[in-house]
This record gives structure tokens, sequence and C-alpha cells, in this order.
């Protein structure tokens, strides 16, 4: 966005107040009415924005600090590449030092300040991108291709420039809303969730991590906005409709009014709904269903108990590794697991090895990304490769096996092969720990996710060897419809019910229940209260879900039978196409449950 | 030092040099020709058929974008000038910078 045009926006506002609505896709319900906060994004797009001539020179010492500090970093990062493989990184890391140290860059950044009273910001980032765009113009391949080491360097001096306002968000001291072009895990887990009443972002999908995140955490959200960003300006009145899909900039008195109405009516609705907490899952005709939460991180535990729900399905264990400097200890991941394995006593808390890498990895840490992180070295192929990190986990979740019924579950397994060795390093930490005498429950539970198209279509062989199955539906459906669901281009041929998807889903269903194991759907497929008839009917009796949604998810349990259930499967499974089933799922659940939409 | 106790002495210097290695001089290649250049006093100015840019500069220096072939001429100003360019000139001509050559490596 640019925040020169928002300047200008801002005056025509203040003469006019222009009111503003923007749609985008729901993501978590509620409604926030708070003043905005704009946080950029990682790829940091400064605007152009001019400054007072006196304060050129504070803005001329910044960029120096910035070149300082980031030099600082670097040279650090480079001295941590030690290994033979690592030195083609400590090479590239030694050129961006070179630039870093070059005075002839830093002199015509602060020669930009000066000439045109920009911020240091603006004069680094507008600096490296017309160097890199020269490089990006150069034929020879080679050469060209280097201007992304610029766009790296560039990124690296924001950091140190911007990364001191993005503190804002940890360190609120009001309520806000959150509005962002888009939003890393890295950034939603550094959330203050006292005072961010609401998320809003140009760019994400129902299943992009903010999405998951806010949900888990009951923080109204609307993505894939588009230009959000570039229409509003920080600090105005903001209002997030997270159940229909809109944010309104600028909201006028009357509309403000209207909405803090609404949002009591909404609260209210909750209210109704958290008092079926108490009655048991079951359909119409006795069917018991259990219903699981999926958790991000150990507080969360609490809200799945007042929800209702009656155990952990899903239990996220990368917060661990983001916002901290160096890797959890054992004593970290113990701490973490033992205080949700106490919440839940004696029902079951699967606790998820850590699913690590693509858009979950701690980039920063990370020099050159790699060219297709989803297809990449990430979940339990990076657990594999990295086994001391690996072994600590799984030594501290068998530790606090002994205090309840703790489930390990592997995630992105695409072969047997990998489930035996996930296992095998399993066994051999049991060993470590029975040497040491320290206790642990040796009949713990392992289960296989199955979120890959590989693992659904070997699920025959994969239930040999595994006590339960989660299918993953996010993954499973980017894997088998080779769609990113991150991205708003073609986030809308992101869809749980295509057929591919759904027979994938039965093909795994009917292996677990042919091997007599544990099945469990933990997905946002298994959160969106169309699905879940189709999802029953199929043969899940165990769904584990975003906390919040518990409470709805079982009022449509409990206005169910087995038998409307199983007679929407046939339908659907009987359909070839994804509107068909799309539509049809949609006017069944209107008609059998009008209240629930 | 010296050159700055003389100032008036001013030795000026200059060679052409062609660029060997295969990939040409990309950021590696230019960092290592900085830090040669940064070990000396005098100036440095590196220049093609179109621009002149500073030698001490990674920056300039890449943005020449000397693919393999391109000859470049390097001009020092100062009390070493003469040690600047000779160094200077073994690195590209002679180490071209620790990479293959273009016939380097049909040779294997």
């Amino acid at each position: 966005m640019s925040r020169h045009q928002a300047a200008k926006k801002n005056v025509r506002i203040w003469q006019k107040f222009t009111m503003e609505i923007k749609k985008g896709t729901a993501v978590s319900p509620g409604v926030a009415i708070a003043k905005s906060l704009i946080i950029d994004s990682e790829d940091y797009r400064i605007p152009r924005r001019s400054i007072k001539p006196t304060q050129r020179m504070i803005e001329i010492q910044r960029v120096r600090n910035a070149f300082r500090a980031a030099g600082d970093e670097l040279a650090q990062l480079k001295a941590e590449q030690k290994t033979i493989e690592q030195r083609k990184i400590k090479d590239i890391f030694a050129v961006h030092l070179s630039f870093l140290r070059d005075r002839n860059l830093r002199r015509r950044i602060t020669d930009l300040v000066h000439s045109e009273s920009v911020t240091a910001e603006y004069a680094v980032s507008a600096t490296l991108r017309e160097i890199a765009s020269n490089f990006a113009k150069v034929k020879d391949a080679y050469i060209s291709e280097r201007a992304a080491d610029i766009y790296d360097i560039e990124r690296r001096l924001l950091k140190q420039l911007v990364g001191g306002k993005r503190e804002d968000v940890e360190h609120l001291t009001e309520e806000v809303a959150v509005v962002a072009r888009n939003l890393s895990p890295t950034q939603t887990a550094e959330f203050n969730k006292k005072f961010v009443k609401g998320i809003a972002t140009d760019a994400g999908g129902r299943t992009s991590h903010t999405a998951i995140v806010a949900r888990s955490l009951g923080i109204p959200a609307v993505v894939a906005l588009e230009d959000l960003t570039e229409t509003i300006s920080g600090g105005g009145i903001v209002i997030i409709d997270g159940n229909r899909g809109i944010v309104i900039v600028n909201p006028d008195d009357e509309t403000i009014r209207q909405y803090e109405e609404y949002s009591l009516e909404f609260t209210e609705l909750g209210h109704r709904l958290d008092a079926i907490k108490e009655k048991p899952a079951e359909t119409r005709d006795g069917m018991r269903i259990t219903l699981l939460g999926n958790i991000e991180f150990p507080d969360e535990a609490e809200v799945v108990l007042q929800k209702g729900g009656e155990g952990i399905g899903l239990y996220r264990t990368e917060f661990l590794y983001l916002n901290r400097p160096s890797e959890p200890t054992e004593e970290d991941h113990y701490q973490a697991y033992a205080e949700t394995v106490r919440v839940f006593k004696h029902r079951p808390v699967i606790i998820r090895t850590v699913d690590l890498g693509a858009d979950k990895y701690t980039q920063s840490k990370r020099f050159a990304p790699e060219p297709n992180p989803f297809l990449g070295l990430r979940s339990i192929r990076f657990c594999l490769q990295n086994l001391t990190m690996f072994k600590t986990q799984l030594r501290s979740i068998l530790r606090a096996s002994v205090l309840g019924e703790v489930k390990i579950m592997f995630p992105l397994i695409t072969s047997p092969q990998e489930s035996m060795q996930a296992k095998m390093i399993l066994h051999d930490v049991m060993e470590d720990l029975d040497e040491e005498s320290i206790a642990y429950n040796k009949d713990i539970q392992i289960g296989v996710m199955i979120e890959t198209p590989s693992a659904a279509l070997t699920a025959s062989t994969l239930a040999r060897d595994a006590d339960f199955f989660s299918i993953g539906t996010n993954d499973l459906i980017q894997y088998t419809l080779a769609v990113d669901r991150g991205n708003e281009l073609v986030s809308t041929l992101y869809s749980s019910v295509d057929p591919a998807v759904l027979r994938l889903i039965r093909t795994v269903i009917q292996d677990a229940h042919k091997a007599q194991i544990g099945l469990s759907v933990c997905g946002e497929m298994a959160s969106e209260p169309e699905y879940i008839m189709l999802l029953l009917g199929m043969g899940v009796r165990t769904i584990s879900l975003t906390p919040p949604m518990i409470p709805k998810i079982k009022q449509i349990i409990r206005s169910v039978t087995i038998e409307d259930c199983n007679n929407v499967a046939r339908a659907v499974l009987g359909m070839n196409s994804e509107r068909q089933i799309s539509s049809y799922l949609r006017d069944v659940t209107r008609t059998i449950l009008p209240e629930a939409f | 030092m010296r050159a700055e106790e003389n100032t008036l002495e001013k030795v000026v210097c200059e060679t052409g040099v062609e660029i060997k290695n295969a990939d040409g001089l990309h950021m590696r290649p230019a960092m290592q020709f900085v830090d040669v250049a940064n070990k000396f006093e005098c100036d440095i100015m590196v220049s093609n058929d179109e621009n002149s840019v500073d030698g001490k500069s990674i920056m300039q220096m890449s943005m020449l974008a000397a693919t393999c072939g391109t000859k470049l001429k390097i001009k020092a100003e100062g009390a070493d000038a003469q040690q600047a360019i000779n160094a200077l000139q073994e690195l590209v001509e002679e180490k071209h910078f620790d990479e293959p050559t273009p016939s380097g490596q049909k040779e294997r």
C-alpha cells in the first residue's frame, strides 16, 4: 500500500468522512469494532513518506544504524555456517555483508534522504529496488538472478528499520484491529490476545494460517480483501465482521451503533450455544460422536474444555519454535505438554510432532528459501533429518505420557517406510529412557496423519503399523488438487468436497475400519457446518476442530440422525462435480438445520 | 600512508583486463575484487564501454554486469596504484576468481 496515497486519502476523509465497505472472505466468526493498526508484512512494501527537512539528520542516522545492526546480524549468521555444506551459504552471506559495508551504497541512500526528504525506510527500499531492477534487466541469467540477493539485503535492512515498529503488536496497551497485507505465522503468534480484537488481511484464504490462528484464538477475521491496506489509514475506527466477511473503513455513527447491537446479539447466540456444552454430542438416533479440539498453544486447552471438547485431537507444537531466539529445550517441551495434559487428565491429548517447514518455518533463520517449500524439507522429513531436535521432542512427549492419556501423531507421512523410521526413532528414545529409569507409558498410542494422496492411497499398509489415523484435510486437499490454499488467485479451486478429495477420504475411512484402528478428522473441513453430515455419513465418529466451533458442530450433530447422514453421503459419493456437491450440501444443511445459518 | 604525505606525487596506472571465468563478474567475484581493491589506499575506477564505477564498491562493481569475455579498464590513482593494478590483474586474468573458465569446462 502507499501510505502516501493513504495520507492524501486521509485528507479527503477528513473532509467527507467517507465510509467504505470492503468485501472479503469471512474466516473467523465474530464482530470487532476497534481502532485499526496497520502492520507491515514481511516483504515490507514501504510507502513513500516525506519528512521535515529538520528531521533529515535523524533519518540519516537511522540508515547508518540499520546498516551497522544488519551487518552485525549477518556477521553472526555467517559465523554460524560452519560445515562444508554450508560453505555456499557462507559465501552468500559474505557477499551481502560486503554490500552492507559498501560506503558507496550507504551514501546513495543517505543522499536520497537528504535530497528528497524521505524516511530512512523509503530511501533504503527505493534505492535497493532500483538496483535490483537494474540487475533483473541484464540478459545474462546468472547475473539477473542476483536481484534476489538485493531484495534479501533490502529485507534485512528494513527489518532493522521497521522491526522496531512491529513491537507495537507485542506491546499494545489498547484494543486494536490488526490490518495487514498478509500475516506470517510468527507475526500472528506474537499477538497479544488481550488487545487484538480483529484481523483483516489483503491476502489469504479460508485455510491460511492467519485464519486458523484467528479461529483458534476466537478473534474475528476477514481475509482476501485484496486492497484493504491501500484504502485504510491507521488509527481510524474499523469494523471487522467475521460472520459476513465485511470490513467497514471509517464507519459512520449509525453504522457503528448498528454493529454494536449486532455484536451483542452475536455474543448472546454464543452464550446460547454454550448452554449445550454439558449435553453429549449425540445424534437424534443415539450415535455418540467424540468432539475434540485442535490447539496451538497450551492456554487454549482451557478454551476446549469451556466449549465442551472431550480432549485434544491435534496439539500443534510449532509454537515452541516460533518467537524465540534458540531451540526449545526438553524442559520447554515438557512444560508445554504437561500443562495441557493436566487439564484433560484421563481424556486423550494427541500431540503432533513438529510440523515445521513450508509456511510454518521460521524463515528468518534460513537464508535461501526453498524454491518449492510445500514439496520440500518440511514436517516429518525435516524431523528425520534433524534427529537431535526430533528426539528431544519425543523424549518430552514420552515423559509427559505418564500424566494422562497422551498419544503421538506423526505428520505428513508419505510412505510406510517413513512411518517405520519415525517409530524406530521413538523406540530408540524409549530405550534411552529405560536406561535412565525415567517413567513413560510403554503402550502409548502412535498415530499417523493422513494428509498426502500417497498416504491415503496406501492407508491399508500404513494401518498395519499405526494405532490410529487422523485425516488432515487441509494438506490433503492442497496436495490432491495442487492448490495453494493461501493464494487468493487460485483459492477458489480449493474445496473440501471435490470428488477426488472425497474418494481419498473414503478410502482412508474404510481402511481404518478394516484394520480396526482409530480414525479422526482434524482438518478445517471438520469445523464447517455443511460438511458434518457428510463426514458422519462416510463413517467418521471422531472429529477434532477449532475450539470456538465445537458448540455449533455439536448442535448440528444433535439435530440429525445417522440415517440422514448416510443418505447424504450416499448421494454425494454418486456425484461427479464439486459444484453439484457443494450446492447439494448447502441445500441439505439449510433444509435440515435452518437455524444453523 | 605515503600517498597522504605526498599528495602532489600522484601515481596513475591503467590496464585493460578481460573477464575469463564462465559465469562472469557476478556477486562473489565482485566481492573478491572489492576486497582486494580495498586493501589499497589509491582510488580505483573500473570502466566498460558505457560506465565508469568505483572499484571499491560492490554495489557499483556488480552493476557493471560484466559477463565472460567483457573487457574492462582499471585505473588506479595514488601512491600504491601500481601494486593495486598488479593484484587486481592477477585476480581477474590469472586466478579468474578461482572459478572455471569456459575452456576449462570443455576440457572436462
